[in-house]
């Protein structure tokens, strides 16, 4: 968490307060994360950014790895700020060229996430960015496309964690930052 | 209108491959002010064109305005390069411009945000709306430098709460875009941004769904554009800035 001991820092409770959240979307008894309404802030939004920031520019971060769709938002900023390249990881069939795809489970079915092959490689050091992590099944697969290219993944980042849906333990053992816990 | 091509040879579209880009400088003529060089620069295309002073001078009105006034800043030949262009994807035929390869260049991704800043701070624009999903990389890290909200315009049923949609032809059907009620107020002063802008359809969409909730649309703007779609025409008065134009 962005506080663990310490004195929270005064940014969090402003950008919490700026998260909207959506009843029974996409489906009835799911309380939606909605972080749209934290973009319309431009200081919230700010904040969120420079709270990531702030942790990660020293961490020798050369990867930040975003998850489609919402992930683009928060990544590319942090990437830019840091010095990072931004790779993103996407749906099937939306990155051209030579890929290499995970597959994950859903509720019903499962999924793929895809990642150019030379877009990261061994001796990078990466930071996998999302707006939130619920099951952890979609930050799992980022992390091992991650893996499987050589790359080794620092941690992962989003802005809300339902901590109920025990996604952390999904992580295997890597560690997870987030800014707000909804519960 | 008169044009010149020459031909290069068409070349894998694999990043390690490195191969000289054939390129020449365009003279373009912007309505009446001094001549400036407009760099149409790609890798891995087959053709290069050349226009007559004349043909130029006619095409300058219909024009999107390139990223140069007088003499090209010296950014935008990094970023172009920088782009990276994927035979037949999706499908045979077409000459896909991928920006990942600019995403992976810290320098090019900088500059590439740094043109838009430099040309929207200041100017009154409280909203940036990004359309899914190559316009979310974009355009967050430029509404931050602008001090302007992000608003995301996105496929269908992925916003939750109350929408409105715009629907807009494909080659085959149509689509929609969807924003959200009261992420934007009457009177505000807006830029579009994605990736590229080929027919100029999913732009349109756009700037019709801002201006139904009396948004003003000061630009649209692209990191590339394919000028032979002739995109700009659908965007009607709504005018359109691009970094790097691919023919």
């Amino acid at each position: 968490m962005a506080d663990e001991n310490e004195v929270k820092d005064p940014r969090i409770d402003g950008i919490k307060t700026k998260i909207r959240v959506v009843p029974d979307f996409p489906k009835k008894g799911i309380m939606f994360q909605d972080i749209t309404t934290l973009l319309l802030d431009p200081k919230a939004f700010k904040d969120t950014i420079d709270l990531f920031v702030e942790r990660y520019r020293d961490m020798n971060i050369s990867v930040v790895a975003g998850i489609e769709a919402r992930g683009f938002i928060f990544g590319p900023s942090i990437a830019l700020a840091i010095g990072a390249k931004f790779v993103p990881l996407r749906k099937p069939k939306k990155l051209p060229g030579e890929i290499i795809f995970e597959e994950y489970e859903l509720e019903y079915g499962s999924d793929r996430l895809e990642m150019h092959v030379e877009a990261v490689d061994s001796g990078d050091r990466a930071l996998v960015v999302d707006d939130l992590i619920a099951t952890g099944g979609t930050l799992s697969a980022a992390m091992n496309l991650l893996r499987r290219v050589g790359a080794e993944v620092v941690e992962c980042a989003c802005v809300i964690e339902l901590p109920e849906l025990k996604g952390r333990e999904r992580l295997e053992g890597k560690p997870l930052y987030v800014l707000v816990e909804y519960r | 209108m008169q044009t010149i091509i020459i031909s290069s040879p068409l070349v894998s579209h694999r990043l390690s491959l490195a191969l000289p880009v054939p390129r020449s400088p365009l003279i373009n003529y912007h309505h009446g002010a001094p001549p400036s060089i407009r760099l149409s620069s790609h890798r891995f295309t087959n053709s290069l064109r050349l226009f007559s002073s004349a043909a130029a001078a006619a095409a300058a009105s219909r024009d999107s305005e390139m990223a140069t006034e007088d003499v090209q800043d010296p950014r935008i030949a990094k970023i172009a390069a920088s782009i990276r262009v994927i035979p037949d994807f999706p499908k045979p035929g077409i000459m896909f411009q991928d920006i990942t390869t600019l995403l992976l260049d810290t320098e090019a991704f900088k500059d590439t945000i740094a043109l838009f800043v430099d040309r929207y701070k200041g100017k009154d624009i409280s909203v940036v709306a990004g359309v899914e999903a190559r316009g979310f990389i974009f355009g967050p890290p430029i509404a931050l430098a602008i001090g302007a909200k992000f608003v995301p315009m996105r496929k269908p049923k992925k916003l939750p709460g109350k929408v409105i949609s715009e629907e807009y032809s494909l080659e085959y059907g149509t689509d929609k875009i969807e924003m959200h009620v009261g992420a934007v107020e009457p009177g505000e002063r807006a830029i579009i941004i994605d990736d590229l802008i080929a027919t100029g359809g999913t732009l349109a969409a756009a700037i019709r769904l801002l201006e139904r909730v009396g948004v003003k649309i000061v630009e649209c703007a692209c990191v590339i554009e394919l000028p032979e779609l002739k995109g700009k025409e659908k965007l009607g008065e709504t005018p359109l800035f691009v970094l790097v134009s691919s023919a």
